[in-house]
């Protein structure tokens, strides 16, 4: 399964979602990392979303050993966030984004 | 002890001595951890116990690296002689690197271990592995901060590999009061090796200890082991039982006084010779002759040198007239010249095992053993070397070890480290010193199994080469070299007057039987004239007498009467 979400944009940020299969904790990371993004990256994001259950080979390729892991491809440097991504300061954190006040 | 029904299904790892340690190999199906300390050989063996499982016993394998990435690690294990570039075109080998990289990693919430599972997996279908090595999973507790999860996770993947019916090894490091570092013990119960490396007197040596075996017996000893040319090396205690065959078939010396001295046809083939003495009595020559024997009837010789190079010894032999060239050339020969210093005691042994595997000769000579010792405490030495007799008595290799006594005299005999008695044969060498000059000796100190000779012999080397000659034995004295010639000319010279002293005390008794004969001679005639004197006399009388008788028997007659009595009184 491999599901895009992109704003027409060009994404200045470009985020892959692993998982294996439908888990309590990948929907969980995709719901998060959906609320995270349309709060502080509006417009300015793609994620796409890559179960490694269907081709293995992208665990290999991806450099992916916990699930789910969130990868930001860009802006370079890459940086992975493992986890169901249910701290939202440490995702910021994590992709090294600003968080908008308010928001 | 491959022969024997297993326990339990084991995977053979190929490796020199460690199936005859472990009974046949590492459990099948099940993980096995390879501990020890950062260098001693983890990754190596891991790897070899996959090459072997993929080239020796058709198990493809999977290998995931959590540190070395796969050109760095395929480099170092050609040096080897392990192509794994081949091997992962022939889809016998997998390589995966698995990258962890801690500053580019973030976590929050839950998370598991599943796209490694996925990815090795996917790894282990792709070829149909029937092994797997983790080197070393340990690298996951750097890389991933929550240590509660990998933990859970570690246990499932263990778990999950037996279920699998995957035989792994997971390397790790060794901790400071644990056996790894992070406890892997733990997860992984069935099998646990230990690899060590000891600095001695600034030599290293490697050793193996297999500490935990579930199911099945196994040595627990600490074995020496090497990561020689051909891979893994381990030294293993082979004849436990003292099981070898003992042959009747001989092996000439190469030095036939010596053969005679030795029940007359030399040692018995598969037994130990030592030769010992002090420096200088000719103890590289002897090993020299017998290899250069052995070559000569076309056998295969192998000779450690351990003070001189192969083209020293060559050079030095030929000098005695003992051409070792054309056996080198013939492959015949071959020379294992190192310092001893080069390794410790135990790594020399488990490189002559090596030696002796890959080469296969029917004579090994080692000069000298003493040197390989130099400096060890006693009771290592004795077992190690214990070890290699019986490694070469099994293969029905006869030995000859050379060893200097650094000592002399009296404690001779005690100054083999208790080698000795490990010997079947043990020829003494000795230099003699009298009359201004040095000669050497030699004599069987004891030969299991076979009359031998109790005498002293002397020892000569020339260019023509070795041999042993009488000594002097007389006059409660012992000779060799110019006393002893001098001696045997002065016997000889003696030996000549005593003859004609003979001669001459034989002509007289002829002369004297001689002239006695003559007196008997002279006596008999003697004897004979004067009975014949006496006969004559006897005749003369007796005829005078007839004559007598007759004249008055015709004096009666002319007078004509009866003869009277008177007539005969006066006649």
């Amino acid at each position: 399964m491999t599901t895009q979400t992109s704003c027409p944009a060009a994404a200045a940020f470009e985020l892959r979602l692993y998982v294996a299969g439908q888990t309590a904790k990948s929907l969980a990371a995709f719901a998060n990392l959906k609320r995270i993004c349309e709060t502080h990256l509006a417009g300015q994001y793609r994620i796409e979303v890559i179960d490694l259950t269907k081709p293995p080979q992208l665990a290999a390729t991806g450099q992916i050993l916990a699930v789910p892991t969130l990868v930001r491809r860009l802006p370079e440097p890459g940086r992975k966030i493992l986890g169901d991504l249910s701290n939202e300061k440490r995702v910021l954190a994590g992709l090294d984004i600003q968080p908008v006040m308010g928001g | 002890m491959s022969k024997r029904p297993p326990a339990l299904f084991k995977a053979p790892t190929g490796i020199q001595g460690l199936d005859e340690i472990t009974g046949g190999g590492l459990p099948a199906g099940r993980p096995t951890l390879i501990c020890g300390s950062a260098g001693c050989g983890k990754t190596m063996l891991a790897m070899e116990f996959l090459v072997r499982g993929a080239t020796q016993f058709g198990e493809p394998g999977v290998f995931m690296m959590f540190e070395e990435n796969a050109a760095d690690l395929t480099a170092n294990v050609r040096s080897l002689g392990f192509d794994l570039d081949k091997l992962a075109q022939q889809k016998m080998i997998l390589l995966d690197y698995v990258h962890i990289e801690r500053s580019e990693i973030e976590e929050t919430g839950e998370y598991d271990l599943e796209g490694l599972f996925i990815r090795l997996g996917h790894a282990i279908d792709s070829i149909g592995a029937k092994r797997v090595v983790l080197d070393t999973v340990e690298a996951l507790f750097a890389g991933l901060p929550n240590h509660a999860i990998l933990r859970a996770e570690l246990r499932r993947l263990f778990r999950w590999l037996k279920d699998r019916g995957i035989t792994a090894v997971i390397t790790g490091e060794k901790g400071e009061s644990t056996i790894t570092r992070y406890g892997l013990e733990e997860y992984v119960a069935d099998c646990v090796i230990i690899l060590d490396q000891r600095i001695s007197e600034q030599i290293c040596t490697r050793r193996l200890r297999v500490v935990k075996y579930r199911g099945t017996a196994h040595g627990t000893n600490e074995y020496p082991f090497l990561i020689g040319e051909r891979g893994f090396s381990v030294l293993p205690i082979t004849s436990l039982q003292l099981d070898h065959k003992a042959s009747v078939a001989r092996v000439p010396t190469g030095i036939e006084r010596l053969d005679e001295m030795l029940g007359g046809q030399g040692v018995f083939r598969g037994s130990s010779v030592l030769v010992s003495g002090s420096s200088g009595t000719g103890k590289s020559s002897i090993g020299a002759k017998f290899v250069d024997a052995a070559c000569s009837r076309g056998e295969k010789a192998l000779l450690f040198a351990y003070e001189e190079s192969s083209a020293q010894i060559v050079r030095n032999m030929r000098s005695i007239g003992i051409d070792l060239e054309p056996w080198l050339k013939k492959g015949l020969l071959q020379i294992h010249a190192s310092r001893p210093t080069l390794h410790g005691l135990e790594q020399h042994l488990v490189m002559m095992h090596d030696a002796v595997r890959s080469f296969r000769p029917a004579v090994v000579v080692a000069d000298p053993i003493s040197n390989l010792t130099f400096e060890r405490r006693e009771p290592e030495v004795k077992p190690t070397l214990m070890r290699l007799t019986d490694f070469l008595k099994q293969q029905q290799i006869t030995t000859l070890f050379t060893s200097l006594n650094s000592g002399g005299g009296a404690t001779l005999e005690d100054s083999q480290m208790g080698v000795s008695s490990l010997m079947d044969t043990w020829l003494l060498l000795r230099n003699v010193e009298f009359n201004g000059e040095r000669n050497r000796t030699i004599y069987v100190l004891k030969s299991r199994g076979m009359a031998h000779s109790n005498q002293v012999r002397e020892f000569v080397m020339s260019d023509e080469g070795v041999d042993l000659v009488d000594v002097y034995a007389g006059d409660d004295r012992v000779l060799t070299g110019t006393a002893r010639v001098a001696q045997e000319a002065h016997e000889r010279a003696a030996d000549e007057v005593r003859q004609q002293d003979h001669r001459r005390k034989l002509l007289h008794l002829a002369g004297k039987r001689k002239a006695i004969e003559a007196q008997i001679a002279a006596l008999q005639v003697e004897a004979e004239s004067e009975a014949a004197e006496v006969n004559f006399a006897i005749a003369q009388e007796t005829l005078l007498e007839k004559t007598a008788l007759q004249n008055s028997k015709a004096m009666a007659h002319l007078r004509g009467g009866a003869a009277g009595s008177n007539g005969q009184a006066k006649g």
